[in-house]
């Protein structure tokens, strides 16, 4: 038992933290630190930055053009990146759709998609959930029909993440109405900008328009961005969700977020002194504290036992339910920690939310909104509800 | 980074769940070289580390063995070792000798105040909830200016034994101008008292994952309304937030396990024994409420489970206690 990082692993952490330093603009750090929204053009800046640098994709093989990083260095690169409050990097295009294209995709769309996804000319989202498909993502409805070298795509998708900037979307259709669930669908690349296509966003209850519903209308898409097989597409899914969840835990973000936590804190005044001090909200906080430096662990063994070739089970369920509790715990006391202040509600996608600059601390305007956002933390990649049968069926196998 | 074992620590963790399966004797435990295993090279032993400690009483926690292990030899002779004890040391690592540490005092709770005090070589004081005093052939008492060694029978010592929650045996301990001998500062008992809290999340670490394999065997075969009980939601759901609770215990006792001589030992004193100490009262609780009216019963094996669990949080301050000291920790 060694707990320690080895020697190449601490230099890829010093590395990391200096081009951080030397390169992660301010004006976007602080905005990450005070829970404001980027825009388009500010996220794009900086995966433009990082792709310069070869680190967009840590995940990819360095054939496709990625970093080839290993589990713990992506574990590493995460975590200071969330320390140093560097903009999450999108996952649509990175860290879902790039490995079902290198494992599954022909070599004509690896060759189109892959380097368009580094240097920013596509911005993917997902087309997953649907309006009648949420935690039961088999269900999905909307139909592709064959037409001679196209398929006609009709029905919706919703929960479509930052849709609203996205030229290209992967979507989950069914192919075969007549199969069992899983067994009639397929994993289909569409173009945004084709006929028959609206992107609406939906206002999210922090002011936030960061979801859309997307509607197909009878849009052709060539039957060359079909992903694989034809019904086949439930195993590419399953695929994605695996990799969706390598940085399920979210260590780093609630490292950051404990970290701000604890300043936030130590600036609020409870009974004349920091509300640090104050043994109540210092107990709330260990306690979270101290559910983290376990879940760091579980984290980091599991990341060892992969990188030992061990395929993880039930646990990554676990990491899911625990690291998502932690998240929000921290969220929570963040938004109670500073009090009437966060009362305040300035809210861009609200009507007359945003009159003059709010009330106390800057991160304060922010706490509510992050607070009210990360509800979704327990919601998507499979709900809590979802991991929590996974986590007992691995068991009880009933 | 490495999570896993040595290869003699893994085969001293199977040597000895193999043993325990035949007897849960000290005697035997002492022969196969348990309580060498538990002390470092340079106190005699051969092991002692915090992967050792945590392989040992995980092993012994799954069987359910009450054992001097602890009290005797990781707290008592680490101890001893610290205090250049050598013989004595020898003595506990290897059964021939038991020994009991005296710390806390009556009404104190476990703020560590002492007041017993010593005058010309005699202790003069009482002694709380000492595990293991009845069976002792020495105690080691803390009085207020250090660390003393009393003898078994000695003038002036008097105990009133008492059963405890987790099968062992504790005493109030009187002393009246009792004969002692001091062997050092009271900063001697800062890593056996480590190694001990160690031990002690070791064991209720392997007694909750064997409570929660009990539960599983139940929860297969136990049927209402005409279906396993497991097949309900409800039960479902309740066993995967219990083990993604345990869980989180086990990566709590390998932190403390990885850091025991580490410099932020301290911290990862204070976070484990808090963590696993709440959550071992949950899995007590949980196990019991999921086997419904048998996992009252004596006679049910989950019963000792259950207290020593209890126990594990009772002990050497509880998670409200630990989470303070974080804090404090922390801070400082």
């Amino acid at each position: 038992m060694d707990m320690s990082f080895s020697p190449q692993d601490q230099a890829f952490r010093a590395e990391v933290r200096q081009f951080l330093q030397d390169r992660l603009p301010e004006r976007l750090s602080e905005k990450v630190r005070l829970f404001q929204e980027l825009t388009k053009a500010e996220i794009e800046e900086w995966h433009a930055i990082l792709n310069e640098k070869g680190w967009l994709a840590g995940n990819w093989p360095r054939e496709f053009g990625g970093a080839g990083w290993t589990a713990i260095q992506r574990h590493i690169f995460e975590e200071e990146s969330a320390l140093a409050h560097a903009p999450r990097i999108l996952p649509f295009g990175i860290a879902m759709l790039g490995p079902v294209l290198q494992k599954f995709g022909s070599k004509e769309q690896q060759d189109r998609f892959l380097p368009r996804i580094l240097n920013g000319q596509d911005w993917w989202c997902q087309g997953y959930s649907e309006p009648g498909s949420g935690s039961d993502l088999a269900s999905v409805k909307t139909t592709a029909v064959r037409d001679g070298d196209h398929y006609v795509v009709n029905g919706q998708k919703t929960w479509t993440t930052l849709g609203q900037h996205a030229n290209w979307i992967f979507c989950l259709v069914r192919t075969d109405p007549a199969a069992k669930a899983q067994e009639g669908i397929s994993f289909l690349l569409v173009d945004l900008t084709s006929p028959g296509i609206t992107v609406r966003p939906i206002v999210l209850l922090d002011g936030n328009p960061e979801v859309n519903e997307v509607f197909f209308d009878d849009v052709r898409v060539p039957a060359r961005n079909l992903v694989g097989e034809e019904n086949k597409g439930w195993t590419y899914a399953k695929y994605l969700l695996t990799h969706e969840r390598t940085n399920i835990a979210g260590v780093g973000f609630a490292t950051a977020g404990l970290a701000a936590l604890k300043r936030i804190a130590r600036g609020q005044v409870s009974g004349g002194k920091p509300l640090s001090q104050n043994p109540l909200f210092a107990a709330q906080v260990a306690r979270v504290e101290i559910d983290l430096m376990a879940m760091a662990t579980t984290n980091l063994r599991l990341l060892a036992q992969a990188a030992a070739g061990q395929v993880p089970g039930a646990e990554s369920s676990m990491l899911k339910l625990k690291g998502t509790q932690i998240r929000q715990a921290i969220n929570d006391l963040t938004r109670r920690a500073v009090g009437p202040w966060a009362l305040a509600f300035p809210s861009e996608g609200l009507e007359g939310a945003n009159d003059d600059l709010p009330p106390g601390p800057p991160e304060a305007a922010g706490a509510t909104r992050a607070y009210l956002n990360n509800r979704k933390l327990s919601i998507y990649g499979g709900s809590n509800e979802i991991q929590r049968g996974i986590i007992a069926k691995s068991l009880l196998g009933l | 980074m490495d999570f896993g074992f040595t290869e003699e620590q893994t085969m001293l963790g199977d040597s000895l769940a193999r043993t325990l399966e035949r007897s849960t004797d000290a005697a035997a435990l002492f022969e196969l070289g348990a309580g060498a295993a538990l002390m470092t090279e340079d106190a005699g032993g051969f092991g002692g580390t915090g992967p050792d400690i945590l392989m040992v009483f995980r092993t012994l926690g799954r069987a359910g063995a009450v054992t001097p292990l602890l009290d005797s030899v990781v707290l008592g002779a680490g101890i001893l070792a610290a205090a250049g004890e050598g013989d004595l040391t020898e003595a506990a690592a290897s059964g021939e000798a038991r020994i009991a540490v005296a710390l806390d005092e009556p009404g104190q709770r476990y703020d560590g105040t002492i007041a017993t005090t010593a005058s010309d070589g005699r202790l003069t004081g009482e002694k709380s909830v000492v595990p293991g005093a009845g069976d002792a052939t020495h105690l080691i008492v803390r009085a207020t200016d250090g660390l003393y060694l009393v003898e078994a029978g000695a003038e002036g010592l008097s105990l009133r034994s008492y059963a405890l929650m987790d099968g062992g045996r504790a005493a109030e301990v009187s002393l009246k101008d009792v004969p002692a001998r001091r062997i050092g500062a009271a900063d001697l008992l800062d890593r056996p008292l480590a190694a001990a809290i160690l031990a002690l999340c070791a064991d209720a670490l392997g007694v909750m994952e064997r409570a929660v394999d009990l539960t599983t065997d139940y929860l297969k075969t136990r049927k209402q309304f005409g279906r396993l009980i497991g097949s309900f939601q409800a039960i479902q759901h309740r066993m995967a937030d219990l083990l993604t609770e345990v869980e989180q215990a086990r990566s709590a006792v390998w932190n403390l396990a990885g850091n025991l001589d580490g410099p932020d030992r301290d911290r990862h004193v204070a976070a484990t024994k808090s963590l696993v100490g709440r959550i071992a009262r949950l899995v007590a609780e949980e196990t019991i409420q999921l086997h419904g009216g048998i996992g009252m019963t004596e006679e049910y094996e989950l019963a000792p489970m259950a207290r020593r669990l209890l126990a594990a949080d009772a002990r050497f301050g509880d998670s409200d206690h630990h989470l303070e000291r974080f804090i404090a920790v922390s801070a400082a």
